[in-house]
């Protein structure tokens, strides 16, 4: 079961040893994160909460591989994130990391088709095995009949349904929602939260989740609180 | 990996009124640096095409062109016992000439511009094989008649088939006129050396050059050493064409100048609308090319992205740009040869070659353009951008 504190050597799937992260605003040194400790095992679904400004991002983007800590180690399915270089890092991203953001971050001008498809241009795949997972990711969020819309032509949810099934199509190590119902209505959020339990129940994916709503949170197995950069 | 070209063209599509005032700008560039180059060929063509491959020009040693250049009937005889130069059944193919400039009014203008009369021997169309009587017939030798290319015959005001020319005080009879194949004869006059000559008080027995048919295209070596090495000549021999050729240069080298200037004045701008495009598609794109970056796609797939994005505007502008110019072919013009200071006629002359020059030029509009704007969407960090948001 997911955990944090703990300091001790960990088989998990994503391990945080002594993750801070700090910027430099003009003179003043601003200390995001303070020695995270956080151990998520594979299959979880961990929600992380907390008020504005609590370093909630920041850490999902330092797990994601989007940033790096000032100190600390990072290890997913055994990697040490921390130690790879910028490309290095692009190029796991790509295998390990599904995204999924609150503003659902489509590409506008592609159909749900590429949009879903994109992730799957840096494996090797030939077109017919793009062309078969991409329908499958759309027929697992339901969305099947809607491959050639373009986002614009979608409502909210199915625009976010789309973006989940772009984070799963490439089959990665572990989801990451970025505050996924954030920008929904309370059906579709819904509908949204009750996709990723389903991922994590049925296809045993790993979603770590950040959210303010106390009602998403209680779908995840687990929830953290960061306050001021630290974890608990 | 690169993102896919559908990407590219969508994003072009989503913004079209943008990306056509950049395809406007890089066709407008275009057309301008093909046109000079059109300009700068068909000069060139007129003038290399006057002179033959198979013909030597001979002139006094160092004269710049024909204009400064004298050969004596003595000399003359030299050149047509030689060997080195064919001859038929009426004797040896060699045309001693004399030029001469005569302001005459321009048809469009009113204002005079200067024309070249050339006194011609009996063998000049026999010599210049390029030239041919196109209507009516070859002027009569020892008398007052010309000639009229077909250029200087639509160029000047009064010089058609029957008229009278006043040249040096007498009048001549135009009783032909010549199609030279566009070369600089068609810009000229021509009349019977032995008379217009006197009209102009020439001494009489002095030519400025003579132009002489080769028994072949190697034999002009030969001919070079024979004058070089008889005490009788002072003269230079070159290849007709070779003449022109150089003879076009610094015309050829100021319209290209001129063209290359206003082309690069209009490329600048050109390249400041493909960046201003590229630069606000950037921003108002910065959600989701960062976006792409953190699905694993490297800085180099969207540089490459925006790049093409920028190239398929040039490209589409290098198109219109030539289609543009293309009607340009053809279309006849006319300028100051100052080497002979008198007024040429010429075709612009729009060849797959500068087209395919104009098409690069977009191209490279194209690029200069793109990189910045593409540089600086992955120059910030994916998270800051994310982050940004």
């Amino acid at each position: 079961m997911a955990r944090v504190g703990s300091t001790a050597p960990s088989e998990a799937l994503i391990c945080l040893r002594g993750v801070a992260k700090g910027y430099r605003r003009g003179s003043e040194d601003l200390h995001v994160l303070t020695d995270v400790n956080l151990d998520v095992e594979s299959g979880e679904f961990v929600a992380l909460m907390g008020p504005s400004g609590s370093g909630k991002s920041t850490l999902l983007n330092l797990i994601g591989g989007l940033d790096v800590p000032s100190a600390g180690t990072i290890r997913v399915a055994g990697d040490a994130i921390t130690a790879l270089s910028r490309a290095r890092l692009t190029a796991w991203r790509a295998r390990h990391v599904g995204f999924v953001f609150q503003m659902y971050n489509l590409i506008p001008v592609l159909s749900a088709f590429r949009n879903v498809e994109l992730p799957l241009l840096l494996l090797p795949l030939s077109k017919a095995e793009r062309r078969e997972r991409v329908a499958t990711a759309l027929r697992v969020v339901g969305l099947a009949d809607r491959m050639d819309h373009k986002p614009r032509e979608l409502s909210g949810g199915q625009q976010q349904r789309v973006a989940i099934a772009r984070a799963i199509v490439a089959d990665p190590t572990f989801l990451l929602c970025d505050e996924p119902t954030g920008d929904l209505d309370r059906h579709s959020a819904d509908e949204i939260l009750e996709m990723l339990h389903h991922l994590v129940a049925e296809f045993g994916k790993t979603v770590l989740m950040v959210t303010h709503d106390p009602r998403a949170a209680a779908r995840a197995q687990v929830t953290f609180h960061l306050d001021k950069g630290e974890l608990s | 990996m690169a993102l896919p070209l559908v990407y590219s063209i969508e994003s072009l599509r989503a913004r079209w009124r943008s990306s056509l005032v950049a395809v406007a700008g890089i066709a407008g560039s275009v057309a301008v640096f093909v046109a000079m180059l059109a300009l700068a060929r068909g000069f060139e063509l007129a003038l290399v095409s006057s002179g033959s491959p198979d013909n030597a020009l001979v002139r006094r040693a160092g004269a710049t062109s024909e204009m400064d250049s004298v050969i004596d009937v003595e000399e003359l005889r030299v050149l047509q016992d030689a060997p080195e130069v064919a001859r038929d059944a009426r004797g040896p193919l060699v045309s001693g000439e004399i030029v001469v400039l005569v302001a005459l009014p321009l048809r469009q203008a009113g204002t005079e511009a200067n024309v070249m009369v050339r006194g011609v021997t009996a063998r000049a169309l026999d010599v210049h094989g390029g030239v041919r009587v196109a209507e009516g017939r070859m002027l009569t030798p020892g008398t007052a008649e010309v000639v009229v290319g077909r250029y200087a015959r639509n160029s000047y005001a009064g010089l058609d088939l029957g008229a009278s020319v006043r040249l040096g005080g007498t009048p001549f009879t135009i009783v032909g006129f010549l199609d030279a194949g566009g070369s600089a004869f068609d810009s000229e006059i021509w009349a019977d050396e032995a008379v217009v000559g006197p009209a102009y008080q020439r001494p009489r027995g002095y030519y400025q050059s003579a132009a002489a048919r080769l028994v072949a295209r190697d034999a002009l070596g030969a001919l070079r050493e024979r004058v070089a090495s008889d005490p009788r000549m002072r003269h230079q021999v070159d290849r007709e064409t070779e003449y022109y050729a150089k003879a076009s240069q610094s015309m050829r080298g100021m319209i290209l100048s001129l063209g290359a200037l206003v082309a690069a004045v209009m490329g600048v701008g050109a390249v400041c609308g493909a960046l201003n495009t590229l630069y606000s598609a950037v921003a108002e794109r910065a959600r989701e090319l960062a976006t792409i970056r953190a699905l694993g796609f490297g800085g180099g797939a969207v540089v490459i992205a925006i790049v093409a994005e920028s190239l398929l505007l040039a490209a589409a502008g290098g198109v219109l740009g030539a289609l543009l110019a293309w009607p340009l072919d053809g279309l006849t013009t006319s300028t100051l040869n100052f080497q002979t200071f008198s007024h040429v006629a010429f075709a612009f002359r729009v060849t797959p070659d500068l087209l395919a020059l104009g098409f690069g030029f977009a191209l490279a509009m194209g690029a200069v353009g793109g990189l910045p704007p593409a540089l600086r969407a992955v120059r910030v960090p994916v998270a800051v951008a994310l982050r940004d948001l």
